[in-house]
């Protein structure tokens, strides 16, 4: 565990000592007798509407939203398991070792699907796949890629376009994009040769999916690997600029989960909010849920998300990470 | 009877108590050791698991540049996925340097190559089962042992072994249930032959002495064969006791006989008036003597023919009014008329020498104790049943002693000078009871007794 967080550490150094957060927003009566400190990698603007809708049918609880990345999130969760009542992330792994190592509590009284929880104290409550978002105007004429060999053909043949402009998740930056790709090595080699192609364009890498989007809109980048098209999708002014291409070789679809920290000062009121949230999820209109819900991407076939379970573990072994990251590194930075 | 035996315990309850409680113990056992037996199963499984998840990251283990690297698949870990979402915790030692995984979670033992060690632990609040494995890498420089502690947390083992509980008590609590029952059954089919016997023993007429003779169990043999053999003996004492005792009065009756007739031929000689007294006072022992003689016979005589009745239809208005007509002479001479009152025939089935006796007996009690100057009526009805009634008109049955006056030489306690040995009432009742009848004995509102046999 240790080893872990100090090899974070030293990865997110200018993270890990900063106190600023991505975002950092107080819901409802600044007074009020109850306060929850909400811990969480997702955009404010996703989860003002539900915690609204929660605050509408307790207006006696303020919430205190905090964002942060998913890696930098886990550093200052294992610090600190008592400032915060509620832990949200899009990092499965993650999430499932902070329950593993008993930071989370036993939630016995929500009902949930078993797929979707783990220990009645990770609760999965959307799934978003990971999509490969390209600038629709840069592809005037080019074959849009249905699958990662065809985006590969694609930046082969016209690397000239492509230099420099294709974006990935610096892994070793962002939790998410850390499992994103590691389970995209699980599923195929093709993992590997992608990201030696977009090694030798050039790749530019990035902490969250929200920054990727927005140089895809800009022009600064032409390809996104990796995004969650679930970001791409809720802004109004990409609908023409992007478009999303959801892999159809192999999907690689996240659920967001969230935990109630095993310190929370009020474990009633943290409770209450995850009921509310997974309740919301199946219930709530895309108005009061503006994430997709956990069955907006389960193939009918069966469900094709990755599972929450304790091999999720097995990439954030610090010498598996060592081997991964290495290769990755030798993968995608190529010295010219 | 039953109050005089002394009760220890009771054998349907001695038996039942044995037999469930031995399935109550037997119940206990099995789900003891199935339960145990369970358990381990469970416990190896769970260490299969772990073994196997221990193997393929030693497998995993390589020296690269000197160092030990471990590309552990991720099957490792995903094959401790649980139902139960069991807590699954791991660490790679080399040497005795934590390289990677949970610190604390178990200091590398010496496990030699190739062997697993299983152990279970505390980690973090859980209990833990952890298996060990190590293996040694041959570098350049020098050996490396790699040690693998896979560690997981025993939520899904203590539900199926609940479960399993559960299912095994249900087992225990059938078993146990039906056992019971079987007990049950076993007892009271076993109880029932003693209850068949002392039923057969209790139905028996108080003169029934013949052996039994139904089957009964092997076990109850000797315990028929005793009471059998115990029953013939005492038939065979009392038939000698009854016959003694016939013997006995008829061989004191003829003398007495004899006896009599030469007080009377005595007291026609003698003038003296206190030696006529004397030899009146001894005629009147010798009557006394006499008559109880022959009830004595009479008795004898009824017992024996009341196990062997010649039964046949006999008049008894017909019977009466001979035995009336017989028994007026002696009336007379008392100054008692006898009153026959009848309807007409009224037929029974039965034995007429025993009614005779009966009768007779019954008219000469009643003239024993009707006052001079009275009559005895002897009332024959027919209706509801056949009844006959001997009615006198002296002072009638002390009320308190109605009940005992049937009794063998019980005399009622206002016979004054009345010869008699009390042995009437004692045959008119054998004989009614050797006819299914009754004898009921009551005092008229008018005065007088009245004795009825009641067919």
């Amino acid at each position: 565990m240790r080893y872990i967080t100090v090899l974070i550490l030293a990865l997110l150094p200018m993270f890990a000592h900063s106190q600023d957060w991505e975002d950092r927003q107080v819901f409802g009566d600044q007074d009020a007798r109850h306060s929850l400190r909400i811990l969480s990698s997702t955009d404010t603007s996703f989860f003002a509407p539900i915690i609204e809708s929660f605050i509408a049918q307790r207006p006696d609880v303020s919430v205190e939203y905090l964002v942060t990345g998913t890696a930098e999130l886990d550093v200052r969760f294992r610090q600190n398991p008592d400032l915060y009542d509620v832990v949200i992330s899009s990092a499965m792994d993650l999430q499932l070792k902070l329950t593993n190592d008993g930071f989370a509590q036993r939630l016995d009284s929500l009902v949930h699907p078993d797929w979707a929880q783990w220990r009645s104290s990770l609760f999965a409550f959307t799934t978003e796949p990971a999509a490969i978002v390209i600038n629709t105007a840069a592809f005037d004429g080019l074959t849009i890629p249905a699958t990662r060999q065809d985006l590969i053909e694609v930046l082969r043949r016209n690397a000239d376009l492509f230099y420099g402009k294709v974006g990935t998740y610096d892994v070793r930056l962002s939790g998410l994009g850390y499992l994103f790709a590691t389970q995209d090595a699980r599923a195929s080699e093709t993992f590997w040769r992608l990201m030696e192609v977009i090694g030798s364009l050039d790749a530019q890498l990035y902490c969250c999916s929200g920054e990727m989007i927005d140089d895809l809109v800009e022009g600064r980048i032409l390809v996104a690997y990796n995004v969650l098209g679930s970001y791409a999708l809720a802004r109004a002014d990409t609908k023409d600029a992007l478009t999303i291409i959801l892999p159809s070789d192999f999907p690689t679809t996240m659920m967001r989960s969230a935990l109630v920290s095993n310190a929370t000062s009020d474990p009633i009121m943290s409770e209450a909010f995850v009921d509310h949230l997974i309740r919301l999820q199946s219930e709530g209109s895309a108005k009061d849920f503006p994430l997709p819900s956990l069955d907006a991407f389960q193939d009918t076939n069966g469900r094709s998300s990755i599972s929450l379970e304790p091999a999720l573990m097995t990439y954030l072994d610090r010498l598996k990470q060592q081997v991964f990251i290495r290769e990755w590194e030798s993968a995608i930075i190529q010295s010219p | 009877m039953t109050d005089e035996v002394v009760v220890f315990g009771s054998l349907r309850n001695r038996l039942a108590m044995i037999l469930t409680g031995g399935a109550a113990l037997l119940a206990i056992l099995l789900f003891v050791v199935v339960r145990g037996y369970a358990a381990q199963i469970a416990q190896e499984g769970q260490d299969n698991i772990l073994s196997a998840s221990v193997s393929s990251i030693l497998d995993s283990a390589v020296l690269r540049d000197g160092a030990v690297q471990l590309d552990f698949p991720y099957a490792s870990l995903s094959m401790l996925s649980t139902p139960a979402d069991d807590r699954v915790f791991y660490a790679i030692y080399e040497d005795s340097t934590l390289l990677s995984g949970y610190d604390g979670l178990e200091t590398p033992p010496l496990v030699p190559n190739g062997e697993r060690m299983f152990t279970s632990a505390q980690y973090d609040n859980a209990t833990v089962r952890v298996a060990t494995a190590s293996r040694t890498l041959i570098g350049a420089d020098r050996p490396r042992r790699v040690s693998v502690s896979v560690a997981q947390t025993q939520d899904a083992l203590a539900e199926t072994l609940n479960r399993i509980s559960r299912n095994v008590a249900g087992f225990g609590v059938g078993f146990f249930a039906l056992a019971t029952a079987l007990a049950f059954w076993g007892t009271s089919t076993t109880i029932g032959q003693l209850s068949r016997l002392t039923t057969s023993v209790t139905r028996r007429g108080p003169q029934d002495l013949s052996p039994f003779l139904k089957p009964v169990p092997s076990e109850m043999v000797p315990l028929v064969g005793s009471l059998n053999t115990l029953m013939a003996r005492l038939e065979q004492s009392l038939k000698q006791s009854e016959e003694f005792i016939a013997e006995a009065a008829h061989r004191v009756r003829t003398p007495l006989a004899t006896v009599r007739s030469y007080a009377e031929a005595t007291l026609q000689r003698v003038q003296k008036q206190e030696n006529r007294d004397a030899l009146r006072s001894m005629m009147r022992a010798i009557d006394e003597s006499s008559r109880a003689a022959g009830q004595l016979l009479d008795h004898a005589m009824v017992t024996f023919r009341a196990e062997n009745l010649e039964r046949e239809d006999i008049d008894l208005d017909g019977l009466l009014r001979e035995l009336v007509q017989r028994m007026s002479p002696v009336a007379e001479m008392r100054d008692v008329a006898l009153h026959l009152e009848s309807a007409g025939p009224a037929i029974i089935h039965g034995d007429a020498v025993l009614l005779q006796n009966a009768f007779r007996n019954l008219i000469d009690n009643a003239l024993k104790y009707a006052p001079i100057e009275t009559t005895i009526t002897i009332r024959i009805q027919t209706t509801p049943r056949i009844s006959v009634d001997v009615i006198d008109q002296g002072r009638g049955f002390v009320p308190d002693e109605m009940d005992k006056l049937a009794g063998r030489f019980v005399r009622g306690g206002d016979t004054g000078d009345h010869i008699g040995s009390g042995l009437g009432l004692t045959i008119a009742q054998d004989v009614a009871h050797a006819h299914d009848g009754t004898m009921i004995l009551s005092n008229r509102s008018e005065g007088g007794a009245c004795v009825t046999l009641l067919f």
